[in-house]
């Protein structure tokens, strides 16, 4: 009995709207953009969180990374006068001061940057090389593609080995597999062990996070040292910029997540106390990934506040047209309460005539919604996850819009006087 | 019963006292508005129109004819006294029994004709049925044979504006039998019609009536009034003269 009466009712509807074609369209467009930008605004924010939450991941949530940062007065002063040493950055005294501090700290892995060119013949490339210690790989968490990593014996005894990153290997080694060959970094030879997976770069600047690293080149610290020494020399178009770090960076591994946080505002005030410039920055995965949280929550409450904006839009000029239409139709309503329609007929006819306007544009939205996510990713190239409840969300929103919108208007229709209604021209 | 020159015109017949009464109105009052501009549509009014009998209701604008009508019609309520069609007094009901009543016990048929712009013929006849609580399981059949009845049976997906005006009207008088109803009202039911077409409306009403049908028809259109077998003259909200 109600089924049929609905399927009538919903044809009915249909048809009513198909009186006034483009009215009807407009009035779907309200809804269809309101639906698809809620899909399209969760797509987009989980897809960024999720980035977000892997470049965390890579980092080592257990780890406390100290990083040396020239600070920006220093950039000033070397571009002025062209031929001083710059010092800045964190030292070996730094290391041996957290050291004896943090018992919890499991192991410590310094890392140098080193800047020179790369070549294997005439084949040049210019990564970051970077001097570190045997356990970077497991405190990191990177992978290898091919070969080893090097280990405590390389160290000990100075070798010429080399790891390389993949975008290297392939830049340098084109058509033949880099394991075994030589590369010669600034005038040394080195012997390539092991090729690495790419990974994605984070850090407190922004500007700087996000970037993929595979441009990198790793050799054992100890030999960095001999034929690099700790002046790094940068030409630039015509001046020479030079700078002495000691350390570029050192990965604390806190063997317990619980010490973390303790051990990172620690770390930070320690630094505090010997760096009279601001020339570090203490990067902690497991503080990002709250940071990361809190965004994201952020983030959530502005995209569907907006995207709850524009839904509402809709639902107000589905409530216009409707209102409009009641009016419009006030004879019609007036013929039908003289026929015999009761209330809830003419709440039934209008309410329908908005359910199915906003179930189309929701069922239209949920479709571009699942576009536009397609479209962001290969334009934009940003990552986009459409979660299976977003849609269903969005349409279901959608068609709640209709009936909160449609009531209004639908009990005005309701509750005329079907004498006054009939006398309406 | 006032009598005045009923002799004058053939159509009028004795009343049929032997039958029920299908609308029985008791001292019916309609009054709108208050204080100063308080205008009393229906006075006192007290009628009853029995089965089977053809009504013409006439007065001067303002006599309160289409107050009886919408009274009659069950759309429009008395501020005084009682209302019954059939055996129901209207004042138990509530809006819900109210429009039921309208849906199940009486037809309407206007002068614009009142059709229902987007659905077709056939759909058109049959709305009353649609809102009844139990619907008649022939409802589509009765629709066509009415169709039929009414010279419409090859144009039952026409949309009304499609049709002539006599046409609509046609239809508008198969919508107002569809559910047997006790009572048929019409208002002006010709008054947006050519003379010709005019005559061929009341002819159906003519027919109608013979075959038992209760029609109330208001007109201002004197020869209108008196094809009707009984003519019921109002004047500010009184009985002037019945015939």
């Amino acid at each position: 009995m109600l089924l049929p009466t609905l399927s009538r009712a919903v044809k009915l509807g249909i048809r009513s709207l198909m009186l006034h074609r483009l009215r009807s369209l407009l009035t779907t467009l309200g809804v269809l953009f309101g639906t698809s930008s809620v899909i399209a605004m969760l797509a987009i924010g989980e897809g960024a969180s999720a980035e977000a939450y892997e470049q965390i991941k890579q980092l080592g949530s257990q780890n406390v990374i100290l990083r040396s940062i020239k600070p920006p007065e220093m950039t000033n002063q070397a571009s002025t006068s062209s031929s001083t040493v710059v010092v800045y950055g964190l030292t070996r005294s730094d290391e041996r001061r957290i050291e004896e501090t943090f018992p919890a700290i499991d192991t410590f892995v310094p890392v140098r940057e080193i800047s020179q060119d790369v070549r294997n013949l005439d084949r040049v490339a210019s990564p970051r090389i970077l001097a570190t210690a045997p356990n970077y790989l497991d405190v990191t968490g990177r992978m290898l593609v091919e070969g080893r990593f090097f280990d405590a014996e390389d160290d000990r005894t100075v070798a010429n080995v080399c790891v390389l990153g993949s975008e290297v290997a392939r830049h340098l080694f084109p058509a033949e597999r880099p394991l075994g060959r030589e590369v010669r970094i600034g005038s040394s030879f080195f012997t390539v062990i092991g090729v690495l997976a790419p990974r994605v770069r984070l850090s407190d600047d922004p500007a700087k996070a996000g970037t993929e690293i595979t441009d990198e080149v790793f050799v054992p610290i100890t030999t960095g040292r001999k034929y690099f020494g700790e002046l790094t020399v940068k030409n630039r178009a015509g001046s020479r910029e030079m700078e002495q770090v000691e350390l570029h960076e050192l990965i604390l591994a806190v063997d317990d997540a619980d010490a973390v946080p303790f051990v990172a505002s620690a770390a930070r005030r320690l630094l505090a106390l010997n760096h009279k410039k601001r020339d570090y920055e203490v990067v902690v995965p497991l503080e990002l990934l709250a940071r990361a949280e809190e965004t994201k929550r952020i983030f959530n409450i502005v995209l569907s506040s907006i995207a709850g904006i524009s839904l509402l839009v809709g639902g107000i000029g589905i409530m216009n047209v409707m209102l409009a239409t009641v009016t419009e139709r006030t004879r019609e309503i007036g013929i039908r309460r003289a026929l015999g329609a009761k209330r809830r007929h003419i709440v039934l006819q209008f309410l329908v005539e908005c359910v199915v306007l906003s179930v189309v544009g929701g069922a239209m939205g949920v479709g571009l919604g699942l576009v536009i996510p397609i479209a962001v990713e290969y334009w934009a190239d940003m990552r986009t996850i459409v979660t299976p409840l977003a849609p269903i969300l969005a349409f279901t929103i959608s068609a709640g819009i209709g009936v909160v919108f449609g009531i209004y208007p639908a009990w005005r229709a309701a509750t005329m006087d079907p004498v006054e209604a009939l006398r309406h021209e | 019963m006032t009598t005045t020159g009923a002799t004058a015109y053939p159509t009028r017949v004795p009343r049929k006292w032997d039958r029920p009464a299908v609308a029985r109105l008791d001292r019916v009052s309609k009054v709108y508005g208050d204080g100063a501009g308080r205008v009393t549509a229906l006075e006192e009014f007290t009628f009853e129109f029995r089965q089977g009998e053809y009504w013409a209701i006439m007065g001067s604008s303002g006599s309160g004819k289409s107050t009886l009508l919408n009274i009659l019609g069950c759309i429009d309520r008395p501020s005084h006294g009682d209302y019954y069609v059939r055996e129901t007094r209207t004042a138990d009901l509530d809006d819900d029994d109210l429009s039921e009543l309208r849906s199940r016990e009486l037809g309407f048929v206007f002068q614009s004709y009142n059709l229902i712009p987007q659905l077709d013929v056939i759909e058109n006849i049959t709305v009353p049925l649609l809102y009844q609580d139990e619907p008649p399981k022939d409802g589509m059949e009765r629709a066509k044979m009415l169709a039929d009845r009414v010279g419409l049976g090859s144009r039952l997906t026409h949309r009304p504006k499609e049709l002539s005006g006599g046409q609509q009207q046609r239809v508008a008088i198969a919508r107002a039998l569809i559910n047997d109803p006790a009572l048929i009202l019409a208002d002006e039911a010709t008054g947006n019609l050519d003379s010709k077409t005019a005559l061929e409306i009341l002819e159906l009403f003519d027919e109608l009536n013979a075959e038992g049908k209760t029609i109330i028809l208001v007109t201002h259109e004197t020869d209108v009034g008196e094809r009707a077998q009984h003519l019921l003259r109002l004047r500010d909200g009184r009985i002037d003269t019945v015939e």
